[in-house]
């Protein structure tokens, strides 16, 4: 068989894979790559400005589509800039390629020019990783490393490729079906274990679905069998940041998030249930507030692809270790097979009614001020009928946007849960833009967390990407803000952002439309101008500046203890309260 | 403000891995990561063809953060097997040291004659000094050195622990 560089080995089998886009950035250690690039119309480039953008843009790609996001970096600050991101990826289980360069294999070790050990830097925020010494086996390596992002629970992948590798030749040959020595995750469910779940469920009398972001992983036919099961079962459905999307906000069954910034009704449902199936979710700290009193009477149910999340944090009375998507199937077919009639939960319901009626959304829509809640209902009413994509920054933006902006359908809402990366949204939007390139995409922002990625406004003028941010100017680093309100007595400690730049001149020099709105007559026209402009834009929203975000549930309360409003937030908190994150 | 501690428990973990670069790193790494204890931690070569390592890790956790602790483990992708030995039943636990012992008369006959209680071997012998080789369990290893030491301890070098499961069947 012919032989072909590293290059080339790795430009056919990322062909064979069916990768159609590679979000990087050139440098010395990857020049043969970005030839061998050159050289091929199948994969397209798209450059970007910072690595760390390539990252978040491979990941809006991955979870808006459903394939993995590719990136190539070079060595050094290539690779530590990427870190960011590939931890982001980790955290939320978004399936990831990181091709990283390195210096060739004879300086590995010397302090070499733009050297750093990324497989050591990369170690503990990739699923795995490799570092290819040898072109003969530069073949089986990467279709092993798509395995590996992709399956299971999904995760980042580094390659980490010497130059000298790149250039060798070797043999490549489309290998068949990975089996893998040792990683096999365990996708289908025990039958008996599905068994006695749905039996709980049949038999519960306040159950609760809490779904999270695995659902998404798992597919479009995961959402579509959850809404049978809760179709079949009647039970209520909440989820978390991550899951949002995969049960539709317009069900009745739809108690909205639950969590810190969650709810009054799906924070009370999860307090006072007898049954919680936890479908793809992770207990992340969050969700359960303080945990001895997180769902103190009910039995769990835990349905996780990966072990080592159950019993992390709450311990459950029956784990299932499946593919949510796999274990709802099986759920939905045992359901049917044991005839359970469809358990009355009116009396549950009407609970959950008294705590709805709490209307623990609302918000006062202002003559002389946009509250930023209005901003976000505002744009959700005019974008709805079009099934945007949401990105988000971090903060309070992003929370507002998870209230306040409804979701019917699966992988239309992309945010960074996990690590809570500020300059997550505008890359995310522009990988999921190149995806989607229908769809309407638009990153919801915060004037600081947009600062932290701007530069990539060139990425999306490059490629001619329609992408549109919104961002909500309230002049503070708000979730910063309202943290100090709640427990340092309001001392602002450089959480105000001063010398923010004119964003609507900034976007103008990039390209991009740049529309202020001011007032609150101007939001309607405003968002509508967004809308009907054929090209990149950017909104400079001014609202309220000292709005905060409720309902909440401080750092270490029980889902009971909810804050509804500011009223209730006073004073300093003690040091245990202020240990908490 | 104080930070609570949780009860712990000591246990032997046997972790069958994919011999790759940098597994060792992976595992010692996981366990700072996550704030798990090592007490002791030995790796070797069990296979013919030297694919195969089988590492012997002695942590001390509480029930909760060993069940963590396993399947954490199980989650990377070179490793093939976690055993909790502590957990599966009877188990042997071996310690190999080597003990640097210096000096002349009384001290040297001394240490010769603890060294024949405790089933130390001399390895290496010269007019002024011994070299004992002495295995056994942890316990045993810390009282001969302790020994060693009131007849002329120079140094030790311990393997840390390794250790098998008891009976007939691979654990």
């Amino acid at each position: 068989m012919a032989e072909k560089s590293g290059a080339d080995i790795l430009i056919e089998a990322l062909t064979d894979l069916g990768v159609e886009v590679v979000f990087g950035y050139p440098g010395g250690a990857v020049l043969p790559i970005y030839d061998a690039l050159f050289k091929q119309d199948r994969i397209k480039h798209i450059l970007v400005r910072h690595e760390q953008a390539a990252t978040h843009a491979a990941e809006g790609y991955a979870r808006s589509t459903g394939k993995p996001g590719v990136v190539l970096v070079t060595s050094g600050p290539g690779a530590t800039n990427a870190v960011t991101g590939i931890t982001d990826a980790l955290m939320d289980s978004i399936p990831m390629i990181v091709i990283t360069g390195q210096v060739p294999t004879g300086l590995i070790g010397t302090d070499a020019f733009q050297e750093a050990d990324t497989v050591g830097i990369t170690r503990h925020c990739t699923k795995h990783n490799y570092l290819v010494k040898d072109p003969a086996s530069l073949c089986s390596v990467i279709h092993e490393a798509f395995y590996i992002a992709t399956s299971g629970r999904p995760g980042p992948v580094v390659i980490d490729i010497p130059k000298d590798v790149q250039v060798a030749s070797a043999t490549y040959a489309k290998p068949a079906a990975i089996q893998h020595k040792t990683y096999r995750p365990q996708t289908d469910p025990d039958k008996a274990k599905i068994q006695e779940a749905v039996d709980m469920i049949a038999a519960a009398e306040r159950p609760v679905f809490y779904t999270g972001g695995g659902i998404i992983n798992s597919g479009p036919e995961a959402s579509r069998l959850l809404r049978e099961l809760a179709e079949l079962t009647g039970a209520p459905v909440t989820s978390t940041l991550m899951g949002l999307g995969a049960f539709p906000a317009s069900s009745d069954q739809w108690l909205g998030m639950l969590g810190m910034h969650g709810t009054y009704e799906a924070n009370w449902a999860m307090n006072k249930a007898d049954l919680i199936i936890a479908l793809g979710a992770r207990f992340d700290d969050r969700v359960t507030g303080r945990l001895d009193a997180f769902a103190p009477n009910s039995r769990k149910v835990h349905i996780d692809i990966d072990r080592s999340s159950v019993n992390k944090i709450v311990r459950v009375d029956l784990p299932i270790i499946a593919d949510v998507g796999r274990a709802l199937a099986a759920m939905v077919d045992c359901w049917k097979e044991r005839q359970h009639p469809k358990p009355d939960l009116t009396e549950w319901f009407g609970r959950i009614e008294g705590w709805r009626q709490v209307g623990c959304l609302k918000y006062e829509d202002k003559a002389d001020v946009i509250m930023p809640q209005q901003a976000i209902c505002s744009l959700y009413e005019a974008t709805k009928s079009r099934a945007p994509i949401i990105t988000t920054e971090v903060g309070q933006h992003q929370m507002w946007a998870a209230q306040h902006f409804d979701f019917e359908a699966p992988n239309k809402w992309l945010t960074s849960g996990g690590l809570g990366t500020m300059g997550y949204g505008l890359p995310a939007a522009i990988g999921a833009q190149l995806g989607n390139p229908d769809d309407l995409v638009i990153d919801i922002a915060g004037e600081a967390s947009i600062q932290m990625n701007i530069q990539e406004l060139g990425t999306a003028t490059q490629y001619r990407l329609p992408v549109k941010i919104f961002i909500l100017n309230n002049e503070y680093m708000g979730m910063v803000r309202q943290w100090q309100e709640l427990t340092y007595q309001s001392r602002y400690s450089e959480s105000y952002s001063d010398a923010l730049p004119d964003f609507v001149k900034l976007a103008e020099a990039y390209g991009w439309k740049g529309i202020r709105i001011e007032t609150r007559g101007e939001l309607e026209d405003g968002i509508q101008a967004m809308l009907d402009y054929d090209g990149p834009v950017v909104v400079d929203c001014r609202v309220a500046k000292l709005a905060n975000c409720f309902p909440m549930i401080p750092s270490g309360a029980a889902h009971t203890e909810m804050l509804l409003q500011a009223a209730e937030v006073s004073g300093e908190m003690d040091d245990e309260a202020k240990a908490l994150v | 403000m104080h930070i609570k501690e949780e009860t712990r428990q000591r246990h032997t973990l046997a972790v069958i891995v994919d011999n790759e670069p940098g597994i060792l790193a992976r595992i010692a790494g996981l366990f700072t990561a996550r704030g798990y204890n090592i007490e002791s931690l030995t790796v070797s070569e069990i296979t013919e063809d030297k694919s195969v390592s089988r590492i012997t890790i002695v942590t001390s956790a509480s029930e909760h953060v060993m069940e963590q602790i396993h399947s954490q483990l199980e989650r990377l992708v070179p490793v093939h097997k976690v055993k909790d030995l502590t957990v599966l039943g009877p188990h042997v636990e071996r310690e190999l040291a080597l003990v640097k012992v210096a000096g002349t008369g009384d001290h040297r006959i001394e240490a010769l004659r603890l060294a024949e209680v405790y089933r130390a071997r001399v390895v290496d012998a010269t007019i002024a000094s011994f070299v004992f080789e002495v295995t056994g369990g942890s316990e045993k290893i810390d009282k001969f050195v302790e020994l060693m030491g009131e007849v002329g301890l120079v140094e030790v070098a311990r393997t840390g622990i390794v250790a098998i499961s008891r009976g007939a069947e691979a654990a």
